[in-house]
């Protein structure tokens, strides 16, 4: 397989760059990872993950859709968009990976979402494999492997070095852009490593979560469950679970008015606020409970019913080390599973 | 055009009527004049003033009227208002049509059919009640009850005097909330008067009005005999893409404006109660 | 402690004093508790926990709380007392709908700050005389307990409970623990340096409003933030300014409220020290009106709601202003 030293990251992280923008997970003075644009002696996080996932990259927090501009009763429309660069996310841990064929699903459907496709076409996805997962992970529950990580391409590491692998013509491309700087090596070491950390993952505290109880067809009984009620009491109905989450794709559209144009901007938004579904005749979900309950029904019924069966979550665990008051998804599951 | 359904077009609004003291219908073609696109009756377009909020409105025209599309619009919140405001000329941006529409050439065609609106509800079926009157020959009977709060906010009244009730062959019947002087015509809720006028079973119902009024239709309808297959409504939720994308008018794993807003009452009963 | 907590809720349930308590719940881990309400001795013997994690100020929940039939237990912290008070002033919770237990508090832990040391995987923590024990699944791991303990709490402003209907364990005292170093320390900056420390911290900001949801001062039935006739309920953000006003205002509208409680802080997910805006004004109202602790009574007159010929001149701040 091909591999590199582990001391030459550098030279790689800079022949990446000379070609296009690169991203890696990095640590803030906070000691938090976080992904960010490589410049010279940027080291990549030991951190298992970043706080924010990496669905940014396809699905920024804010982004402008089209300007307006107006004069008297006439109105111009000003399309904005322009080709995306091209870039290369590394990384990219696998629930991350994953989360991008959840999001697929939702923008790449019919009618196609083109800010999306946009730069999901300009993106190369550099996934890597997991050695230390947490006590918080819980990914092999959607059928995740965290040590063979989806993506264009994907790389794994042992003590000293660092492997890699094309898994599409995408990360073919990739690959042979920078398999001068990689040599052939054996993999002996890596499959020690790689044995080890199944043998964690199979001990890990979450490891025997199950998504039995869960699903398209279930929605009238787990709507319907009374454990809503006492789930939800302690949400203070803030949007951390959501905008931590990497599959979460819930979006607001309002308008900015700069003074010399109106500026149309998409961004982020949480069924957990209490304005998501206010209409100015009245709100069809008025307490938290009803709110709570749609994020979980979303990601565990709703999204599966409408998706082949596919959970909209990828337990990357992010909810449960974040939420202010610890109310997550596992303990969701866990109080309406039917035992 | 584009190919992105966010990017709107443009629309200009060439005529303003005042329904009701607080409806108004707006007629918008696009800048080149005509439609800015075909429609099917039921389905919904997205009107924006940019700067002020976008939302999405049932197109109340007929799509067998080729020249413009209709808008009746109720003043109840920030956009409404907005709308209210404007002068014949303005544009406005509109993109659409979202939605699925009223079975009209598959469930509905050759079918007695029973149109029960009340207030601003009869907006969306009159897109239907036009699209049938101009296709007449394709459908049997066609009743209409139509109720609101006076005569005052009876919504195209004057169509409805003028034109649907003067077709032979469709009964019209209206009601209003409170007796008023200058009103000769039948006084009550429109569920009671449903139940009063006993329509044969054999129809096909089309609803749609405020949400009390739908859910005490759809009772009265039961006890009549009718079945819930029988029985179509069309829903509204709040909106941002119109393409099932920003996620927030589901119910259950329906989405109101790509799955819906049409929905037969039989697959609503199926969803969760939470609308 | 957790085991005479749980004993005294379920007399005090048991002899009708309370119809229902609320406190904290255990989790799937040593650290993730949550806030939750028992009605039951059953639900308290399976559920409730007092430890070193059980970090979330429950106060805010009593304005709710306090409104529902019968009364409530609930189990408060010194600092939590503050809140408590406060919230009273403010009218905004039914005092005789609650009975309050103060219980003792030696300084809460936060799992980031483990982390941050390195330690991953944490499952339990046990602390052995200032020793934390950590269990992960990577093996036993030790760190002080000094080091894992949250800011907030390493700057303990008071171990008194300023209002209680009973007490467990005895009543400490208010601490001077030097709170206002990093406020100086900012002060001392250049402004330049100050501004970009700032913007370094507020930029990490992703608007998820959980230090706004489960702030005890932000009480507002509708927060400015959210009405859409405000005009700056914009979510989508123009420029990343937009993030920095929103704490700024955010700031100023508790000031002279906010009792330095520091849930904002412990609950930002993105470790923005957010605490440290409400003390540079709880330090500067020191400074300008006399010392004055929100949350300490329920009847003084607030400084910034309150005149006063001692008052000072609104020159005194541009003038502190100018560099």
């Amino acid at each position: 397989m091909l591999r590199i030293s582990l001391d030459k990251l550098d030279e790689l992280f800079s022949a990446i760059s000379e070609k296009q923008t690169l991203y890696i997970p990095a640590d803030r003075s906070d000691g938090a990872a976080e992904f960010q644009k490589w410049c010279d002696g940027m080291k990549l996080s030991k951190n298992l993950n970043t706080v924010r996932s990496a669905k940014d990259f396809f699905f920024p927090q804010t982004e402008n859709l089209v300007d307006f501009k107006l004069s008297g009763k006439n109105i111009e429309i000003k399309d904005i968009r322009s080709e995306a660069e091209d870039f290369v996310v590394f990384g990219v841990r696998a629930c991350d990976a994953r989360s991008f064929t959840i999001l697929d699903k939702v923008f790449l459907s019919d009618p196609v979402d083109t800010y999306y496709q946009n730069r999901r076409m300009h993106g190369t996805v550099v996934t890597m494999a997991c050695t230390r997962p947490s006590e918080t992970c819980f990914c092999t529950a959607f059928g995740i492997d965290p040590t063979a990580p989806e993506g264009d391409a994907a790389c794994f590491s042992d003590d000293k070095f660092l492997y890699i692998k094309a898994n599409n013509d995408k990360g073919e491309a990739f690959v042979s852009s920078v398999s001068s700087l990689f040599e052939d090596g054996d993999t002996a070491k890596l499959d020690e490593v790689q044995a080890k950390t199944k043998e964690i993952l199979n001990k890990l505290p979450l490891a025997g979560l199950s998504t039995d109880s869960f699903g398209g067809d279930k929605l009238n009984e787990l709507f319907g469950s009374d454990k809503w009620a006492e789930l939800s009491e302690s949400c203070i109905g803030c949007g951390t679970c959501t905008f931590v989450c990497p599959t979460c794709q819930c979006y607001d559209i309002k308008d900015f008015n700069t003074g010399r144009e109106i500026k149309r901007f998409r961004c982020w938004d949480s069924c957990m606020y209490s304005d998501f579904t206010k209409m100015a005749h009245g709100n069809p979900r008025l307490t938290q409970l009803e709110r709570f309950r749609q994020r979980f029904m979303h990601k565990l019924v709703y999204f599966p019913a409408n998706n082949d069966g596919e959970f909209g979550c990828v337990g990357c665990g992010r909810c449960l080390s974040k939420c202010p008051i610890s109310m997550n998804i596992v303990k969701v599951m866990k109080a309406l599973e039917v035992k | 055009m584009n190919n992105e359904t966010l990017i709107p077009h443009i629309g200009v609004v060439n005529d303003i009527r005042i329904d009701t003291p607080d409806v108004k219908t707006f007629r918008v073609v696009s800048p080149e004049g005509g439609k800015v696109f075909e429609h099917m009756p039921g389905q919904c377009a997205m009107l924006s003033i940019p700067g002020v909020g976008e939302g999405m409105f049932s197109i109340t025209s007929s799509p067998t009227n080729k020249e413009f599309m209709e808008f009746s619009i109720k003043k109840c919140g920030c956009l409404t208002t907005w709308l209210h405001l404007m002068d014949v000329g303005q544009q406005i941006t509109i993109r659409g049509p979202y939605g699925n529409a009223f079975p009209v050439e598959t469930e509905l065609k050759n079918k007695d059919l029973l149109f029960i609106a009340g207030g601003i509800g009869l907006a969306p079926l009159r897109s239907v009640i036009n699209y049938v009157r101009d296709k007449r020959a394709n459908y049997g009977d066609v009743q209409i009850v139509y109720g609101s709060r006076s005569k005052q906010d009876l919504v195209d009244y004057d169509e409805i005097l003028s034109e649907w009730m003067k077709d032979d062959n469709i009964s019209v019947n209206l009601t209003i909330d409170n007796p008023q002087d200058d009103w000769d015509g039948h006084v009550g809720f429109v569920p009671n008067y449903v139940k009063e006028l006993q329509p044969s079973t054999n129809k096909t119902v089309l609803v749609c009005g405020p949400p009390i009024m739908i859910k005490f239709t759809l009772a009265a309808l039961k006890e009549l005999g009718f079945d819930e297959t029988q029985v179509y409504t069309t829903m509204e939720l709040r909106m941002k893409c119109g393409v099932g994308k920003c996620g927030r008018c589901n119910i259950g794993n329906k989405y109101v404006c790509k799955d819906g807003p049409v929905f037969r009452c039989d697959e609503l009963g199926e969803l969760p109660d939470e609308y | 402690m957790q085991e005479a907590i749980i004993n005294r809720a379920k007399q005090l349930l048991a002899d009708g004093t309370v119809n229902r308590v609320i406190g904290w719940k255990k989790g799937e881990f040593a650290y993730d508790i949550t806030p939750a309400v028992f009605e039951t001795a059953a639900e308290i013997d399976a559920d409730f926990v007092y430890d070193e994690f059980t970090a979330a100020n429950v106060s805010k929940y009593l304005i709710k709380e306090s409104k529902k039939d019968g009364r409530i237990l609930a189990f408060l912290k010194p600092c939590d007392t503050y809140s408590f008070n406060q919230l009273i002033k403010e009218h905004r919770i039914v005092r005789e709908n609650v009975y309050i237990v103060g219980i003792p508090c030696d300084g809460k832990l936060d799992a980031e700050k483990i982390r941050q040391n390195g330690i991953t995987g944490i499952r339990t923590v046990s602390n052995n005389n200032g020793i934390l024990k950590i269990d992960t699944i990577y093996g036993e791991e030790t760190m002080n307990f000094d080091e894992a303990v949250s800011e907030r709490c390493s700057v303990c402003k008071s171990k008194k409970h300023v209002v209680y209907d009973e007490l467990i364990g005895d009543d400490g005292e208010i601490a001077d623990s030097g709170r206002f170093d990093m406020v100086e320390k900012l002060e001392n900056m250049t402004a330049q340096e100050r501004y970009d420390f700032w913007r370094e911290q507020l930029s990490k900001c992703i608007r998820c409003n959980a230090c706004r949801n489960v702030c005890p001062a932000c009480t507002c039935e509708k927060c400015v933030f959210d009405n859409d006739n405000s005009g700056v309920a914009n979510k989508a953000a123009a420029d990343s300014f937009e993030e920095n006003m929103f704490h700024i205002i955010r700031a100023f509208h508790v000031a002279g409220r906010c009792t330095d409680c520091g849930e904002c802080s412990r609950v930002c997910p993105q470790n923005i020290p957010l605490h440290l805006l409400n003390r540079k004004f709880i330090k500067d109202i020191n400074s300008l009106y006399g010392e004055y602790q929100a949350g300490a009574d329920t009847d003084s007159r607030a400084p910034l709601t309150d005149y006063k010929e001692s008052d000072c001149e609104p020159s005194v701040v541009h003038e502190r202003g100018t560099e």
